[in-house]
């Protein structure tokens, strides 16, 4: 059937099989690989999307037919062009990743949780993440890098125009 | 690992639904937050020839406190129930559930009204369901229907929901005057299914006793079970110490778990009766009593 | 008294930001599965549900006859092109690529369907009719050691008794255990479990008909030795043959071993003459490949009475499921085992190993450590602690009575290890300061008064690492060197390839360090470049701590060989004699003249447009780096657990690693590489096994059953360093990347063997879930 998603703000009209998940779809009708596949039972976390600005979504447990209509942010979306998104320079920066396998979905889920608790305690961001799984950096970098975002969409929210400068 | 093939309908309204839910019987099944089926579907252990999508039904997904009484529709989200603080307060018990069940991504597509249709025996809003003597509204083609809670949980993965119907609100009653509840866990990891659980929730009486207690346990036989005996020993009672060990060793006799992955037999039984424990004192300390 | 400030560091020791990070946080990786080639066709593979059955029949038809299916291959078609059994890595063995008459393990690969797209390769898979007649299985080592059921019926010696190995003096540590004070033996297990990297194993073979090249994108840790294997495999010759590793989600030693699915897809994609392309599923990658540890230790110490030790004595039962592909160097079938007596100095030890095949997935692979190291670091540290039990002494204690002392480096171990330089008295002292040792001493005993659980574990772990020498080491014959090649470009940056493949280790960030250390050039400006067997130097790969150790060496070497060229140019401007320019502060000067200098960017120049006379233009250089030992990177880990006794539930309160492992050249990375491994290392201890049910089942298939932690359950790590470099590498560097995922085990569970020591409770084996715990305690309590 065809179905009608908006992706990191852009329209596309596809034909998709009903049986379709969303997380394929991305990848491969529309050629964003950045949302990846790693298990098979729901528990990784590494396939994580935001749907409609609030809801992260495990693309794998979705179909692509449940997209129709919505809009669907993925890692590809995070950046303004060349200016990173806080999440992603943070996690640059506190060394979050490793492989970088899960980053992608760390990112998205994060970000859902940064909007809804913009000053998160550790304990908060370890309970967060906790539907994503990272089998490199042990967590720590990932926590601090989460703390950084906050920190600076915090002060953003503060001083927009002092940013914007 | 990939489904196999179905026929996909969206449904506008419930009636649609019901409409679909007719024509297409046993073959269909409703795709509300999908974070059970699906994982079946991509084992290739459901294969529906029929899906037939609740999520476009724009107004299913209400959570609604009034009149004594807790309603969620249909679509309302676990994790929508986890950011709701006010419920903390007045529904204590499902506070603690929204906030263990699965993992916080699932938590935002799965439905409470979804797990309580799904019935796994080791899901964990049966458990506070029985707890909070909830009721469970059906619709069909033949009309609407209330069912309690304890009538509505028939067996693993089996409810009563009968072919041509779907499962519209649940409903969970919060009495006048103090009560409040708890729920206790024990996973082996985040998004694990419980190795066993339990749900308290009592009501108190003007003289400090419990004028009504719901005592449940969770991966403690085919479905979640009600620990009538547990009840029985509380109920219209001031809780001490002894009568909240007592109750818990009800528990304990009381679970029938199957041996797996997450525990033996023993060790499970051992848990129910030492999480009804915990849940009891949750439920006092919640209530402000010192035992 | 003057206080010098130490010097910035220029390279080496700096926390640099990692430059491969920019495509990963964009979404920009490219992964296996990122790849699509024109005409790709899609493999899936059916999987055995019995243990053990002979194979009665194949029918492909319902297979064929859905739409888009292409192909169904099984063993027989496999044979015909001589691809029915591959050479295993270390030489013992042999393997099915997909069954071969019999299935030997649950969801052993029986047949591949190749279709137009991945879904309906998986429904063509679905409906391939597969006729089994199921045999007894042998799941039980011991069972299988007894030789009633034959697994392999294709070998010539006709038992499951793959192969013996021992070193050491066993008489002499016999007699030594015999007259010893006090005596303990116990039996030590390491489980069964499984690397699991996020990214499944997979490849795109390309046969090409036009350029007559067989391209393999594939998830290889080692792609020149794979390039290799398949040239000896397929008859192609290793010119026609290109691996290309692309970015690879994690490997941990998983994508070491060669699978089927690689085979299939090649094999596809020579007799189709399309590109085939697989990707395995998660339950595939669980049940079907390499699989890590599976020892059964069976552990003797003797000391005297005041707790010196005398002899250490280690016989092993080794499972390696029902073929041997243990990836280890030949001489060594069980790896580097016989670092088992670890950081203490054994007068005598003895230790042997008998391997069986069994109807499991095979294996044997270096789950993020080096060669088997894991299971004898566990072995003696768990052990230790048992003595130190029995002795009636503190851990630390007896640890810091039987250390190998400093002033003994170069140490000989009696089981034939050379160590090369250590200082384990300093770094677990320095460990016990910082975590408070005495406080928590005492806030044990207060809380053991009120009947509270409290435990302290210790480790102090050496490993040996960087395989290795070629006088020992070699895999399939190709000795395990490893090599670089870097090219200066005229205007002053460079490009740096190596024979390793990182999959998350950074080295993109860390060998432009190296590099940029030796060559006085911007690491930012020098590409690294790894996994392309059609451009790199030929190297055995990332696997078992190897890289730093022997790549790391190697880069130094090339950029200490550009150094030379330079220093040639270098003379030539500067106008005097070569002997008379000398290398400081990253820059070529006249002895005694340092004002006039040149830099490696302005000799660099002048390689392209001035050239010294009688000296070749350019500046580049290879070397290929053959280690003289191995190296011993080691560390002292201390543990802090609350068991809750009524659950059985181990609270890891504090965990603080104190590393050495030499020279450190990213300490952000060490320190990120320590967090992972201790996470794994976490995850083994409580609750990662790949268990078998007494019919062969495999239980834990996918990952809500082989458990990985999350950020909720995993500890928050402390870490903290020492440095004792290697005497005999370059940069003094040895390797750390597994050292916490070899270490913490047996700091978790000596943590809480000690908690429950009380309770009169010896030893639990691994994992220690809730209800072990909770059923020592109920069993202790009775």
């Amino acid at each position: 059937m065809t179905i009608t998603v908006t992706v990191n703000g852009t329209k596309y009209v596809r034909d998709v099989e009903p049986r379709t998940l969303l997380a394929y779809f991305l990848r491969e009708s529309l050629g964003l690989t950045g949302t990846h596949i790693g298990c098979d039972s729901s528990s990784c976390g590494v396939c994580v999307v935001v749907m409609d600005g609030e809801r992260a979504v495990k693309s794998c447990t979705m179909f692509a037919v449940q997209a129709d209509g919505h809009e669907i942010l993925t890692v590809e979306g995070l950046a303004a062009g060349a200016a990173l998104h806080p999440l992603q320079q943070a996690f640059w920066d506190q060394h979050g990743l490793q492989c970088g396998y899960c980053t992608p979905g760390m990112l998205m889920t994060s970000y859902v949780l940064l909007g809804k608790n913009p000053n998160p305690s550790e304990a908060e961001i370890r309970d967060g993440l906790s539907g994503n799984l990272c089998r490199c950096t042990g967590y720590n970098n990932i926590v601090k890098a989460v703390q950084q975002a906050a920190a600076t969409l915090g002060a953003a929210a503060r001083e927009p125009e002092a940013v914007a400068s | 690992m990939f489904p196999a093939a179905f026929d996909y309908h969206r449904a506008g309204s419930v009636d649609e639904a019901i409409a679909l839910l007719k024509q297409y019987g046993g073959d269909a099944r409703i795709l509300a937050g999908g974070q059970s089926l699906i994982p079946a579907m991509r084992y290739r252990l459901a294969r529906p020839a029929v899906l037939i999508d609740i999520n476009p039904v724009s107004d299913l997904g209400y959570i609604r406190d009034s009149d004594g009484m807790l309603v969620l529709g249909a679509l309302a989200r676990d994790a929508e129930l986890e950011r709701t603080p006010k419920l903390h307060d007045r529904y204590p018990l499902l506070a603690d559930v929204s906030a263990v069940v699965a993992d916080p991504v699932v938590r935002q597509m799965g439905t409470v009204v979804g797990s309580l249709c799904h019935n796994d025996p080791a899901g964990d809003w049966a458990v506070a369901a029985l707890a909070s003597r909830a009721q469970v509204v059906v619709r069909g083609a033949a009309g609407t229907r209330t069912v309690a809670i304890d009538d509505f949980l028939v067996d693993s993965f089996t409810t009563a929901v009968a072919d041509g119907e779907m499962a519209l609100e649940a409903h969970f009653p919060a009495p006048p005057g103090r009560n409040a509840g708890s729920y206790q866990k024990i996973e082996r990891k985040v998004g694990d299914f419980a190795t066993a659980s339990a749900a308290a929730w009592a009501s108190l009486a003007a003289d400090g006793t419990f004028a009504e207690v719901g005592i449940a346990i969770g991966a403690a036989g085919p479905t979640a079970k009600r620990v009538v005996a547990a009840e029985t020993l509380l109920r219209g009672k001031k809780p001490t110490r002894e009568l909240i060990r007592a109750a818990a060793d009800e528990a304990a006799k009381a679970a029938d778990p199957s041996a797996d992955g997450r525990g033996s037999v023993a060790y499970k039984k051992a848990m129910a009766g030492v999480l009804v424990g915990r849940a009891l004192d949750g439920t006092c300390k919640r209530l402000g009593i010192e035992v | 008294m003057s206080t010098t400030a130490e010097p910035e560091p220029y390279s080496i020791g700096v926390a640099m930001k990692r430059k491969e990070d920019p495509r990963f946080i964009r979404g920009r990786g490219n992964y296996l599965d990122d790849h699509s080639l024109p005409g790709m066709l899609h493999l899936a593979l059916v999987h055995s549900p019995y243990p053990h059955a002979r194979i009665v029949k194949i029918d492909k038809t319902a297979a064929l006859a859905v739409p888009g299916v292409v192909a169904v291959l099984t063993g027989e078609d496999l044979a015909a092109h001589n691809l029915a059994w591959i050479p295993t890595f270390h030489g013992y063995d042999k393997q099915m690529v997909l069954c071969v008459g019999k299935a030997l393990y649950q969801y052993q690969e029986v047949a591949g369907v190749i279709a137009t797209s991945r879904d309906a390769a998986h429904d063509g898979a679905e409906l391939v009719d597969v006729q089994y007649e199921p045999l007894q299985p042998v799941i039980d080592p011991f069972v299988s050691l007894t030789d009633k059921t034959l697994v392999r019926e294709d070998r010539e010696a006709k038992t499951n008794h793959i192969y013996h190995w021992e070193v050491g003096k066993r008489d002499e540590t016999d007699a030594a255990l015999a007259k010893a004070d006090v005596h303990i033996n116990e039996r030590i297990v390491f489980q069964r479990c499984h690397p699991a990297p996020l990214e499944p194993c997979g490849v795109i073979a390309d046969m090409n008909p036009g350029t007559g090249r067989l391209t393999l994108i594939l998830t290889s840790q080692a792609p020149h030795a794979h390039r290799t294997v398949v040239s000896l495999v397929t008859g192609i010759p290793e010119d026609k043959i290109r691996i290309i590793s692309p970015d690879l989600g994690g490997g941990f030693g998983n994508k070491v071993p060669v699978y089927a699915g690689y085979v299939v897809a090649a094999a596809a994609s020579v007799v189709l003459g399309v590109p085939v392309k697989w990707v395995e599923t998660r339950t595939e990658n669980l049940t079907c490949t390499g699989f890590a540890r599976d020892y059964h230790m069976d552990v003797e110490i003797g000391a005297t009475s005041d707790g010196k030790v005398t002899a250490l004595k280690v016989k092993t039962v080794a499972d390696h499921g029902a073929f041997d592909a243990a990836a280890d160097p030949t001489k060594y079938p069980a790896g580097l085992f016989g670092i088992v007596t670890g950081s203490y100095d054994f007068p005598t030890a003895f230790t042997e190993l008998d391997a069986y095949f069994t109807n499991k997935a095979p294996g044997g692979v270096a789950y993020r450590c080096s060669f088997r190291v894991t299971e004898a670091s566990y072995a003696i540290e768990r052990a230790m602690d048992i003595l130190a039990s029995r002795l009636k002494l503190d851990p630390s204690e007896l640890r810091l009575k039987n250390f190998v002392r400093k002033d003994q480096f170069p140490y000989p171990s009696p089981l034939g290890f050379v160590y090369d330089s250590g200082d384990y008295h300093t770094t677990l002292k320095k460990a016990l300061n910082k975590i408070g040792y005495a406080e928590l001493r005492k806030e044990q005993a207060e809380k053991r008064a009120r009947g509270e659980l409290m435990g302290i574990g210790i480790s102090t772990f050496t490993e040996a690492v960087g395989a290795g020498p070629s006088k020992h080491f070699d895999i399939m014959g190709i000795k395990m060197f490893d090599s670089a090649e870097i090219r200066v470009h005229p205007t002053g940056s460079a490009i740096l390839r190596a024979g390793t493949k990182s999959q998350g280790q950074g080295h993109e960030t860390t060998w432009a360090q190296i590099a940029a250390e030796e060559l006085g050039l911007d690491p930012q400006n020098i590409l690294v470049e790894e996994g392309d067997t059609d451009t790199a130097p030929y190297g055995l790969g990332t696997y078992a701590s190897r890289s730093t150790p022997v790549a790391g060496a190697a880069i130094a070497m090339a950029a200490r060989r550009i150094r030379e060229k330079a220093r040639i140019i270098a003379a030539h401007l500067l106008e005097a004699p070569v002997d008379d320019v000398e290398w400081s502060k990253h820059a070529f000067n006249v002895v005694g003249i340092p004002d006039k200098s040149i830099t490696m960017q302005q000799a660099a120049f002048a390689a392209y447009t001035n050239p010294a006379p009688d000296s070749e233009p350019g500046l580049e250089a290879t070397f290929y780096y053959d280690p003289p030992n191995l190296t011993f990177p080691y560390g002292a880990y201390v543990a802090v657990v609350d068991v809750d006794q009524e659950t059985g539930f181990v609270k890891v309160r504090r965990f603080l690693a104190i590393d050495d492992c030499g020279t450190v050249i990213n300490p952000m990375i060490v320190e990120g590489q320590i967090h992972g491994g201790l996470t794994e290392g976490f995850a083994i201890a409580f609750m990662q096994e790949i268990v078998y049910d007494e019919n062969g089942n495999n239980l834990n298939t996918n990952f809500t059953d082989y458990l990985v932690p999350t950020s909720l359950e995993s500890p928050s790590w402390e870490t903290d360093s020492t440095c004792t470099p290697s005497p005999h590498h370059p940069i003094g560097a040895k390797g750390v990347g597994e050292s916490p995922n070899v270490g913490s085990p047996a700091a978790f569970v000596n943590a809480v063997m000690d908690a429950l020591s009380p309770l009169g409770i010896e030893h639990i084996d691994m994992p220690l879930t809730r209800e072990k715990v909770w059923t020592a305690i109920q069993a202790a309590r009775k």
